[in-house]
C-alpha cells in the first residue's frame, strides 16, 4: 500500500499511542458497564475488541468533570436544530479517548482544574456556576492562538485540544455527517463531477480524456480484449 | 518439547500469503501440485461480516476511527503496523528505518493503494543509463508477458498512453476525474507536468463471474467485500481454492527456518504456532518464501546449518544487503476555489483516479532517477481528525484563527473539501551499505532473532525531495492553491520520509547471473540451493519510481511457471 494514506492520517489529526494501563480508575456500576459495552461488530480482532471492552469499563472523568465538559462542548458548539452536542456522543467520546491516548489526561484534566481555578480567583466561583457571559469573558481569553508565539500559552493549548475533540466528536457522528453533508459510504456508480458543480467552479472535463473512461452502462459487461490490449466490451 | 513432525508431504510449501505468495499459491496449485501455505497471522476473509470494516462509520466505533489501534486509522484492514507487541526490530547508529508488518491472510495486499504499474524497459536496465546501481539479469521482453497475464485475471484501470518507460496493458477504462483532480491536471498541465488517468487494480468492469464490480465508496483500504480490488486472498488463494487446488492453509504460523538435509537442500520449513507456541516441522519437495522482502531475509539468515554456516544461500554474504525503499514526500494545498463546495457523493475508488508518470529527463538534473505525483482530496468521510482546527485556513483569507461558538460549524462546512494534497514517489539508489542483518542480542517473543537495521538515505534522494517540493509549490500556484506549510529545508532533508515509511521495501535478495553478486537466479531461484525459491520483493535489483506489486506477482507468476516446468522434468 502506498503511504498517501498516513499523510492523510496526519492531516487529519491521528494519533497513534494508547495500550497504557491505567491506574487508580474505579471501575464503573455494573449498569454503566451494561450501556457501554460496545456491541457493534466493526471488523475488530479478538485483542481489538477485548482491549475497547477494556477501556469502555474504565471511567476516567468524575461527575464533575465530565459535567465541566459538557458545558465547554455546549459553549464550543451550542445546541442548534442540526444537532447537539449530547446527541452527538461528545462527552462519551471524549471520556473514551482520554483512556485510549493516555497523553491527553494530564492535559485535559489539568485544564480542566486550571479553568476553575481561574474561575475563582476571578468570579469567586467555579466555572460552571458562573454565568454565560462570565464564562465567554473567560474564553475569549483562551480561545485564540496568538499568531506571534511559536508555542501557545498551557491555557490556549488545553482548549485548542479539547476544541479539536469536540469538533471532531460532532462532526463524526449521525447528525454531524449530516450537518457536513457528506454522500457516500454507500454503493453507487461514479460518473463524474455533476455539471452544475463543474460551471460554479469554472473548470470541464476534456471530452477526449472522458471518452477513454468507464461506461457505466456496460460496467457489468465482462471484460474482453484483443492481443493489442484494445478492449472489445 | 520436541519439534512435531507434520506426516503430510507436499510439493510446495510457500511461505506467506500476500502478492507474491498467493500468486504463487494460485499458479502452482492450478497446475495440480500440493500446495502448503503458511501465514504468519490469522485468516481473513473480507466478505467475512465479522471481520468487515467497509461501510462502517466512524460514529460506530467508540473512537471514531482514530489510529491508536492500527497504524491508518481503526477501519483500514492490516493487522499489524510500524510496531508489532512482541516482535520487535533494532537500528544500527543513527539508522532511521520504520518496517510496516501486516500479519494475515493476504498480508498487507488488504490495504494498500492498488496502484498497478508495469516496470519500464529502462527500468531493468537502469545502470546502462546512469551508470547506478546495478542491471537486472532479465528486461523487459521477459517479463512483459506475464504482465499482460497478471492484468487479465487480476483487472487492472489505466489508458493506452504508449510511453516507452510506462508501458500500457490490457486496461479496463479508468474513472472520470474527481474536482480537485481536475484543478490538479490544470495546475499540472500549465507547470509541464504530465498528467494520466491513473492505473489502479480496482474492477470498474467486470472480469470474471466470481468478482463483483466497483460500488465507488473509496474505501479499497478496507479490502473489498465483494472482491472488485486486487487482495491477494480474494482474488487469488480463495479462487485457487475453489476451483479445486490442493491447498492446506496453516495460519498463525511464524516460519523461522529452512530445514536442509546432509546435501544442504530444502527439506521443508520449521514454524512455530502462535495458538500452542510449539514448535512444528513441514516437509515439502519445494519451498518458496514470499514472506516479505525483510522477513524472507530473516528466515534465511536464521536458517544457519553445517552446510550453509552464513545462512541459508547467503555464500555471497548479500541477504539484507541492497535493501531499498521508494523515495517519499507530500505537499498539502488549500485551494479558495473549492471552499463552499456544493456537496455530492465523491468517494469514487480507494485511491486517486489521475497522476503523474516521471516526465522529465535526468540529463538536466541534480539527481538521478524519477519519481511520479499522486493526488489526493475531496469530499472524503468525516473521520476521526475531521474538525480538528476548523479554521486555521481563515490566516490565508485574513480572518481570526480559534474561537468557540457556532460560526464553528460554518467554518467547517466552508472548508470541507477545499484541501488536496500531491505525494512524490520515487526511485532511490540500491546501496549495499543499507541493509538488515540478524541482531543476536534479541529475540522476539517465539524465540526467533529479529532483524536490526542499517539505513541512510543519500543525496540523490535528498535532492530528488528538493525538486519534488518545487514541483508541488509550481503545481499548487498553477492551480490557484496555497501551499500550506514551509517547504522543509535541507535540516529535514527536504521532508523525505524515513526508509520503510512508503513500505516498498525491496532488494534483500537480490537477483543476478553471478552468484557472487546477487542471491537469487532469474528465476528468484537461490543459487545456493536448487530448491528453494523467493517471490516477495527480496529479489527486486531496483524498484523503479513504480510501486512494487504488480512486479512481485508477474515475477511471481513466471516463477511458478518455472518450477511446474522443473516439476515435468522431474527435476526436484
Amino acid at each position: 500500500m502506498d503511504r498517501r494514506e498516513s499523510i492523510k492520517s496526519l492531516l487529519v489529526g491521528s494519533i497513534a499511542g494508547g495500550g497504557l494501563l491505567l491506574e487508580g480508575c474505579a471501575p464503573n456500576s455494573e449498569a454503566v458497564i451494561k450501556k457501554n459495552i460496545w456491541d457493534y461488530k466493526y471488523g475488530r480482532t479478538p485483542k481489538e475488541a477485548a482491549f475497547d471492552e477494556k477501556l469502555l469499563q474504565e471511567k476516567f472523568f468524575d461527575d464533575s468533570e465530565l459535567n465541566l465538559i459538557v458545558v465547554l462542548a455546549n459553549l464550543i458548539l451550542p445546541p442548534t436544530k442540526e444537532g447537539t452536542i449530547e446527541q452527538a456522543g461528545v462527552p462519551e467520546f471524549i471520556e473514551f479517548m482520554m483512556k485510549d491516548v493516555p497523553e491527553f489526561q494530564t492535559k485535559i484534566r489539568g485544564g480542566l482544574m486550571w479553568l476553575n481555578s481561574y474561575s475563582n480567583q476571578n468570579f469567586k466561583k467555579r466555572f460552571v456556576n458562573i454565568s454565560e457571559n462570565e464564562q465567554k469573558d473567560i474564553l475569549d481569553k483562551i480561545a485564540f492562538p496568538n499568531p506571534d508565539l511559536e508555542i501557545q500559552s498551557h491555557e490556549v493549548q488545553f482548549f485548542s485540544l479539547l476544541r479539536n475533540l469536540v469538533m471532531t466528536g460532532y462532526f463524526t457522528s449521525e447528525v454531524g455527517v449530516s450537518e457536513i453533508d457528506y454522500q457516500g459510504n454507500m454503493p453507487n456508480v461514479w460518473d463524474g463531477v455533476p455539471e452544475d458543480v463543474l460551471k460554479s467552479v469554472g473548470v470541464a472535463y476534456d471530452q477526449d480524456w472522458i471518452d477513454r473512461c468507464i461506461d457505466q452502462d456496460k460496467r457489468n459487461e465482462q471484460a474482453e480484449w484483443d492481443d493489442q490490449g484494445n478492449l472489445l466490451t | 518439547m520436541e519439534i512435531i513432525e507434520n506426516t503430510k508431504y507436499y510439493d510446495v510449501i510457500i511461505v506467506g500469503s500476500g502478492a507474491g505468495g498467493g500468486m504463487a499459491t494460485k499458479v502452482l496449485a492450478d497446475s495440480g501440485l500440493k500446495v502448503a501455505v503458511i501465514e504468519a497471522g490469522p485468516h481473513f476473509d473480507p466478505a467475512n461480516p465479522d471481520q468487515q470494516t467497509q461501510f462502517k462509520w466512524a460514529h460506530e466505533s467508540p473512537r471514531r476511527g482514530a489510529g491508536t489501534q492500527r497504524d491508518f486509522g481503526e477501519y483500514d484492514m492490516a493487522y499489524g503496523g510500524w510496531d508489532i507487541e512482541g516482535e520487535p526490530y533494532n537500528r544500527i547508529g543513527d539508522t532511521q528505518f520504520d518496517w510496516y508488518r501486516s500479519r494475515m491472510l493476504g498480508g498487507r495486499t488488504n490495504h494498500w493503494g492498488r496502484i498497478s504499474l508495469r516496470f519500464g524497459p529502462n527500468d531493468f536496465k537502469s545502470k546502462d543509463k546512469d551508470g547506478l546501481g546495478e542491471n537486472w539479469p532479465i528486461g523487459y521482453e521477459d517479463i512483459k508477458p506475464y504482465y499482460d497475464k497478471v492484468d487479465k485475471l487480476i483487472g487492472v484501470f489505466g489508458t493506452k498512453e504508449n510511453m516507452y518507460n510506462d508501458p500500457d496493458g490490457f486496461f479496463l477504462p479508468p474513472p472520470k476525474p474527481r474536482l480537485h483532480e481536475l484543478f490538479y491536471i490544470k495546475g499540472a498541465r500549465k507547470s509541464n507536468v504530465k498528467v494520466i488517468p491513473s492505473r489502479l487494480s480496482v474492477l470498474t468492469k467486470r472480469i470474471n463471474p466470481e468478482r463483483g464490480v466497483c460500488f465507488y465508496c473509496g474505501q479499497c483500504n478496507r479490502s473489498c467485500s465483494v472482491y472488485a480490488d486486487f487482495s491477494s486472498g480474494s482474488c487469488l488463494i480463495f479462487p485457487a481454492q475453489k476451483s479445486g487446488g490442493q491447498i492446506d492453509l496453516y495460519v498463525d504460523s511464524m516460519v523461522h527456518r529452512v530445514d536442509v538435509d546432509e546435501n544442504g537442500k530444502a527439506t521443508g520449513v520449521s514454524y512455530i504456532s502462535k495458538k500452542d507456541r510449539l514448535e512444528y516441522r513441514l516437509k515439502s519437495k519445494v519451498v518458496v518464501l514470499a514472506a516479505s522482502a525483510c522477513s524472507s531475509a530473516r528466515i534465511l539468515l536464521n536458517s544457519k546449518s553445517t552446510q550453509h554456516p552464513n545462512g541459508l544461500g547467503n555464500s555471497s554474504d548479500l541477504i539484507g544487503k541492497y535493501l531499498h525503499d521508494s523515495t517519499g514526500t507530500d505537499r498539502v494545498v488549500f485551494v479558495p476555489k473549492l471552499m463552499d463546495r456544493k456537496t455530492y457523493n465523491e468517494d469514487g475508488v480507494g485511491g486517486m483516479h489521475v497522476y503523474s508518470p516521471w516526465w522529465l529527463d535526468n540529463k538536466n538534473l541534480d539527481f538521478p532517477r524519477g519519481y511520479h505525483i499522486e493526488v489526493w482530496g475531496g469530499l472524503g468521510m468525516p473521520s476521526y481528525g475531521t474538525g480538528f482546527d476548523p479554521n486555521l485556513l481563515n490566516e490565508h483569507l485574513g480572518l481570526p484563527v480559534g474561537g468557540y461558538g457556532n460560526s464553528l460549524r460554518q467554518d467547517v462546512k466552508k472548508f470541507y473539501g477545499s484541501v488536496m494534497g500531491m505525494s512524490g514517489r520515487g526511485e532511490s539508489i540500491a546501496q549495499k551499505e543499507n541493509y538488515c542483518e540478524i541482531d543476536p542480542t534479541q529475540v522476539d517473543q517465539y524465540g526467533i532473532p529479529v532483524l536490526r537495521f542499517n539505513y541512510h538515505w543519500s543525496d540523490f534522494e535528498k535532492k530528488q525531495a528538493n525538486h519534488m517540493h518545487d514541483t508541488f509549490e509550481e503545481i499548487a500556484h498553477n492551480m490557484g492553491g496555497i501551499v500550506l506549510g514551509d517547504k522543509p529545508g535541507k535540516d529535514k532533508n527536504f521532508g523525505l520520509h524515513a526508509p520503510g515509511r512508503i513500505i516498498h521495501e525491496v532488494g534483500t535478495t537480490r537477483m543476478g547471473s553471478d552468484p557472487k553478486t546477487s542471491v537469487v537466479n532469474e528465476f528468484e531461484r537461490l543459487h545456493d540451493v536448487e530448491n528453494v525459491f523467493i517471490v516477495d520483493a527480496g529479489p527486486f535489483v531496483s524498484q523503479a519510481d513504480k510501486n512494487p506489486t504488480w512486479t512481485i506477482l508477474a515475477l511471481s507468476w513466471r516463477t511458478a511457471d518455472h518450477i511446474i516446468d522443473q516439476f515435468k522434468k522431474q527435476n526436484f
